[in-house]
């Protein structure tokens, strides 16, 4: 990765988290903490990883992308709307009564959105479903899915993983994001999934653990993903919950809590000099 | 009736996806550890590269067929009634209804005629599980040759159908060389005018029966084969309500949520006319020989005809 391509994305991931303040502020709910969380991610993504036309959403042989932790839909509208399928001003319109950006993601109304989800342990089995077809199909695409570290306490998580590596899915990829909180409080207080990679490695998985918010890393897990063959891949990618908006970091309450109008200056004000601050680099 | 044949539906449905699969590439078969009672061991055979075993895994397979779906393949996903729509209803609603996927749900084993599995097996709440879903069609047959019929009619639906299929073998009486399915659309098998008998699945070889001893008696009643619960076809049951004044529903299903509860909404509504149902009164089944429970529990002309001599 060269410095300005590294530069470029971390431009993007605080544009995408102004996105999610922009749309939670906007929406007055919402989650923004896992939303940030996984901003880094967005924005690997769709600025370098997927294979995507935004002028052509539905292209059949494009790379897809699962949000099943669909509650952070606020951080994939951002990152859609940055890569050009729909404006950026449209982002506070976000959970309104008559905006196309539903509370959580709608294929049907939102470009760019491969599959509806919302109900947690539901969109890795969509995935593994689309990775299998796409084979079936003999294309090239690539299927990626997001969960929670809260999500995978749902056995059907599990279910999609044995089916994923029972038919060999290697173009397959999960990422987990561990960020370590859920609604209720820490995970390993709530119900523990812990030790997440022996258990991935244990359904036969190639796993890859990296710290989430480090571009390089990304892209090194990515990459071994996609020469990955025979098994699906996993990367549990370790992060900080409300990252990048410095009184939402680690804090339980913000995971699904919209910051009020004095609470949104202040998030949009470290994002606006942490941006300049990376375009100065 | 020594000549009648006498099939499962869910061998109807094997034998249809087989001859689906031979004319159409996109449809795949997803099934969860039970593809020998289910059938789709018929398709599996012709085309192993097409069929997708599950597991024990009915959210996956569900949400799974949903992914495929939104590939541009054609999938129909089995399992047991009970578990396609019981166990993976949510899957059902949110990956499959809600994003509106083009999934096909071929579920064997509806009713209590799965027989001697009981109760944990018998699944008498499918229809209206299904029938709760936005969009989603829900249909049952009655005999192999709208079976067959039914599979064809639901692969050229695009969206969500959730179909019922039956373990036991039952009268084939439609003669396939002139039989047209439509989705939504009722059937009349007899005419009548003091009662009309609205049924589905094995139940509508019943009503024929029990329209044939009321004839003996001298009851004239209507039997309409009510395959599509939904969309239900509102104006055959007005039609129904309207000329014969009386109507009698019959499903082997809870009373709760299925056909009877169906036509009783839509006729309160728009023509308040007196309706009976036979289906099972919210009351669990148990095991035992097919036959023997359908009777047990009232599923049968004699009952059916005793219900309508009762209303006339």
């Amino acid at each position: 990765m060269t410095a300005s391509e590294k530069k470029q994305l971390m431009a993007a991931a605080c544009k995408v988290r102004m996105g999610v303040i922009e749309g939670t502020h906007g929406a007055k709910s919402g989650h923004p903490g896992g939303s940030l969380s996984a901003s880094d991610l967005f924005a690997y993504l769709y600025f370098k990883e997927l294979n995507v036309d935004p002028k052509n959403p539905k292209w059949a042989d494009r790379d897809r992308f699962v949000l099943s932790k669909g509650h952070t839909a606020p951080g994939l509208y951002a990152a859609l709307a940055l890569r050009g399928y729909f404006p950026v001003e449209d982002l506070p319109t976000l959970r309104h009564i008559d905006s196309y950006l539903q509370g959580h993601p709608n294929m049907n109304t939102v470009p760019g959105v491969d599959m509806s989800t919302g109900s947690l342990g539901q969109g890795v089995s969509a995935a593994a479903g689309m990775a299998l077809a796409a084979k079936h199909q003999g294309k090239s695409c690539r299927v990626y899915a997001l969960l929670g570290d809260g999500e995978i306490a749902e056995g059907q998580v599990w279910e999609a993983l044995m089916f994923a590596r029972h038919y060999k899915l290697d173009n397959l990829c999960v990422v987990i994001d561990n960020n370590g909180l859920q609604i209720d409080g820490p995970i390993d207080q709530v119900m523990s999934p812990y030790p997440i990679a022996e258990k991935l490695e244990s359904f036969g998985l190639s796993v890859t653990q990296i710290d989430g918010h480090d571009f390089e890393q990304l892209e090194a897990a990515f990459a071994k993903a996609r020469e990955t063959k025979g098994v699906p891949s996993a990367i549990l990618m370790k992060t900080v919950k409300g990252k990048g908006v410095s009184y939402m970091e680690n804090q339980v309450g913000w995971h699904g809590k919209a910051p009020n109008d004095e609470q949104y200056q202040q998030a949009m004000t470290e994002l606006r000099a942490r941006l300049a601050e990376v375009e100065g680099m | 009736m020594a000549d009648v044949k006498m099939i499962a539906t869910r061998d109807s449905y094997g034998n249809a996806l087989a001859a689906l699969g031979a004319e159409h590439d996109d449809v795949i078969v997803f099934d969860a550890d039970l593809a020998g009672a289910t059938k789709t061991s018929v398709f599996q055979k012709a085309f192993p590269d097409r069929h997708f075993n599950c597991g024990i895994a009915e959210a996956n397979m569900v949400a799974a067929a949903a992914g495929a779906a939104a590939m541009g393949l054609v999938p129909f996903a089995s399992s047991f009634a009970m578990f396609a729509a019981g166990r993976a209803f949510e899957q059902v609603r949110n990956s499959v209804g809600y994003p509106r996927l083009n999934v096909k749900i071929g579920a064997t084993h509806g009713g209590i005629s799965v027989g001697e599995d009981g109760a944990s097996h018998q699944c008498c709440e499918d229809f209206a599980l299904m029938r709760s879903i936005p969009g989603m069609v829900v249909m049952s047959p009655a005999d192999d040759v709208e079976a067959k019929a039914m599979v064809r009619a639901a692969y050229a639906h695009q969206g969500p159908v959730y179909m019922r299929f039956g373990r036991s073998p039952i009268p084939v009486f439609h003669d396939e060389a002139d039989f047209r399915f439509e989705i939504g659309k009722g059937e009349v098998l007899r005419e009548g005018t003091d009662i009309a008998i609205l049924a589905n699945g094995l139940l509508v070889a019943e009503a024929l029966e029990a329209g044939k001893a009321l004839a003996e008696a001298g009851i004239s009643a209507r039997v309409i084969n009510m395959a599509t619960i939904k969309p239900l076809d509102e104006e055959l049951v007005l039609k129904a309500a309207r000329e014969c004044k009386k109507i009698l529903t019959c499903e082997e299903h809870s009373v709760i949520g299925g056909l009877g509860e169906a036509v009783c909404s839509l006729l309160s509504e728009k023509l308040p006319t007196p309706v009976r149902r036979i289906g099972v009164n919210d009351e669990f089944g148990h095991s035992g020989p097919a036959g023997a429970l359908l009777k047990a529990f009232g599923l049968s002309a004699e009952h059916i005809a005793e219900t309508a001599r009762a209303m006339v």
